[in-house]
């Protein structure tokens, strides 16, 4: 028999539903690996909270009420919060924080009514606020790659990414502003989807760039995102004020739909001298794949790409300095012992609670939108961001969906970047461009790069075309088998 | 052009974070590495376009929403305040504002 952690969400929810096994038994198998687990990717485990939710969905279960996925576990990212598990979006200023509320994506996803009936196993460390492509800026511990423990898993998501290639999970979320779902699944050799901007709500999300935050699931296979993606979308008209009044889908309506025909737009931007030749194989190699299934390749180009890296760099710091702002030692948080009055307080338990990273990104944010700058940097930004949507939508007058890499290499070395700021944020410059225009964009593995790390190919469809993205990496993963392949040290 | 350590006392301050000399000078040489990165933004000539703050924006109009001002949530003082860093019967203190 297979063992649990070779299952996917699929066909585990299957063993559920037909009583092969139980919830509780799912949850323990996954939580004594969790429990075992060295690479730094869990920030808390709770197995008492854990095992009372699959209690819960084998009683719904049995009484014929459970949710589609009731009783597949799955974790979260640290920045969704939970009443039943601390919530840190991986920072010192929220260390032991326990949140009266849970995330509507966690909610739609957990075993409350109505809910998918997925099971919680935990908390997964990620940068801090999300702010990062390496999880090195997590205030707690750096995550090591299960492919190579001494590179990196990504970021800003790299506790799920990690979670899920050394299955420990069969799936996580993950939240992507500017490729924090996408870059750490190419990295780690998953499957992760973001929807278009407004489809998931941001409700108990620990806001980072608000016209940027999107939440997406991660998981091994293209099918398994299609299900969870499936139930974290939909309207949250009265709590998230960006979230789109479009009506939840099927995703996995056209899994298997043929490709005969499809457009697959290349941008020639994404493939310039920067790009690593092995990521470039991998890519081209996956690209004559989609030949062979009866796709087109059309040239095309997104002129704009390389200002996306500072459009992007003068927004979401821009939005972060005001989201932060709330962390001021009063309400929640953490407070300084050691201050003389209210400003003092506030000055000094912000110097303390937030890393290097966010005071950067904090300090850009109130640069960029004080008096006399913000036409010139922020605004102007916002205009660029408008520019690069709409060659987007140029481009999609003769594609369907549009293929890349993820990013320019595969996983760094750890600490090979860490002291180096613009050098990450230059390794963004392929997720940032569908960032901005809020576009669904998703990452399949591909094959093998430089020092066999795995290789993600990046899909991104116009708004609301999440359906045709997964169909075109499902059909993807029928003719290969490098979502299969799993890292030496899962085992 | 290039920030002065003047202008990081300033925006220390509108962000209120403490900073350190040494911490200080880090901060700006990093943000001006950055800052040199962004000079090819400016450039751009944006006449006549709009700023796009919502992304769906791009394909159709978009408004912010707004909620009815009705209650909606029950009262749960003790569960909000219970990260507080310090409470008083059920007021969050600070330290004193006016003498």
């Amino acid at each position: 028999m297979t063992a649990l952690h070779d299952l996917s969400v699929a066909a585990l929810a299957a063993e559920l539903r037909t009583k092969k096994v139980s919830a509780t038994e799912v949850a323990q198998h996954f939580l004594a690996r969790s429990q075992a687990d060295t690479s730094g990717a869990f920030l808390s485990l709770n197995p008492e909270a854990t095992l009372a939710q699959a209690k819960e969905a084998d009683t719904q279960l049995a009484a014929g009420t459970a949710g589609p996925l009731a009783g597949v576990p799955m974790a979260h990212k640290d920045i969704f919060v939970t009443t039943d598990f601390p919530t840190t979006a991986g920072s010192k200023m929220l260390e032991g924080y326990r949140s009266p509320f849970d995330a509507t994506v966690v909610c739609k996803l957990g075993v409350q009514p109505g809910g998918a009936g997925m099971v919680n196993v935990g908390k997964l460390n990620c940068d801090e606020f999300a702010m990062g492509s390496s999880n090195e800026n997590s205030a707690y511990q750096s995550v090591t790659n299960p492919w190579d423990t001494t590179r990196v898993p990504g970021g800003s998501s790299g506790g799920s990414s990690a979670a899920v290639a050394a299955r420990l999970v069969p799936a996580a979320t993950g939240t992507d502003t500017g490729g924090s779902i996408r870059q750490p699944a190419s990295f780690c050799g998953i499957t992760g989807i973001k929807p278009t901007y407004g489809r998931a709500s941001r409700y108990g999300m620990i806001a980072y760039a608000s016209s940027l935050d999107q939440a997406g699931p991660m998981a091994r296979t293209a099918e398994d995102c299609a299900l969870m993606l499936s139930a974290m979308c939909g309207p949250d008209l009265d709590r998230d004020s960006t979230s789109l009044d479009v009506p939840a889908e099927n995703f996995a309506r056209d899994l298997n739909a043929p490709l005969d025909g499809l457009r697959i737009g290349i941008p020639k931007e994404f493939f310039g001298d920067g790009l690593a030749s092995g990521v470039r194989a991998a890519v081209d190699a996956a690209l004559k794949e989609y030949e062979k299934l009866g796709a087109k390749l059309v040239p095309i180009s997104l002129p704009r790409t390389e200002l996306s890296i500072p459009v992007y760099y003068i927004i979401a710091p821009a939005e972060a300095s005001s989201n932060l702002s709330r962390f001021d030692g009063v309400k929640f948080g953490h407070r300084t012992k050691d201050y003389t009055d209210l400003v003092s307080m506030y000055k000094r338990s912000r110097a303390e609670g937030f890393g290097e990273e966010v005071k950067r990104r904090i300090m850009t944010g109130a640069y960029v939108l004080s008096h006399g700058y913000y036409d010139a940097y922020y605004l102007q930004a916002q205009k660029i961001r408008r520019m690069i949507s709409d060659d987007f939508q140029q481009a999609f007058k003769v594609c369907d969906v549009i293929a890349g890499p993820v990013a320019p290499t595969v996983a760094w070395k750890l600490g090979e970047k860490a002291d180096d700021p613009v050098a990450n944020y230059l390794a963004d410059i392929f997720t940032l461009p569908a960032s901005l225009a809020g576009l669904p964009g998703m990452s399949v593995p591909a094959g093998f790069g430089e020092e066999g790390m795995p290789v993600g190919l990046q899909l991104i469809g116009n708004y609301f075309k999440e359906a045709q993205l997964l169909n075109a990496a499902h059909r993807l993963q029928q003719a290969t088998d490098f979502h299969l392949r799993q890292p030496g040290g899962a085992k | 052009m290039s920030l002065t350590a003047q202008d990081i006392d300033r925006i220390a301050n509108l962000a209120r974070l403490e900073l350190p000399p040494e911490e200080g000078q880090r901060m700006l040489d990093q943000i001006n590495g950055f800052f040199s990165i962004v000079e090819a933004m400016r450039a751009v000539d944006t006449t006549g376009v709009q700023p796009l703050p919502h992304p769906i924006a791009t394909i159709q109009e978009m408004a912010l929403r707004l909620r009815d001002d009705v209650a909606s949530e029950p009262n749960q003082r003790e569960a909000n305040q219970q990260s507080a860093p310090a409470v008083e019967r059920g007021l969050f203190l600070v330290p004193k504002v006016i003498e």
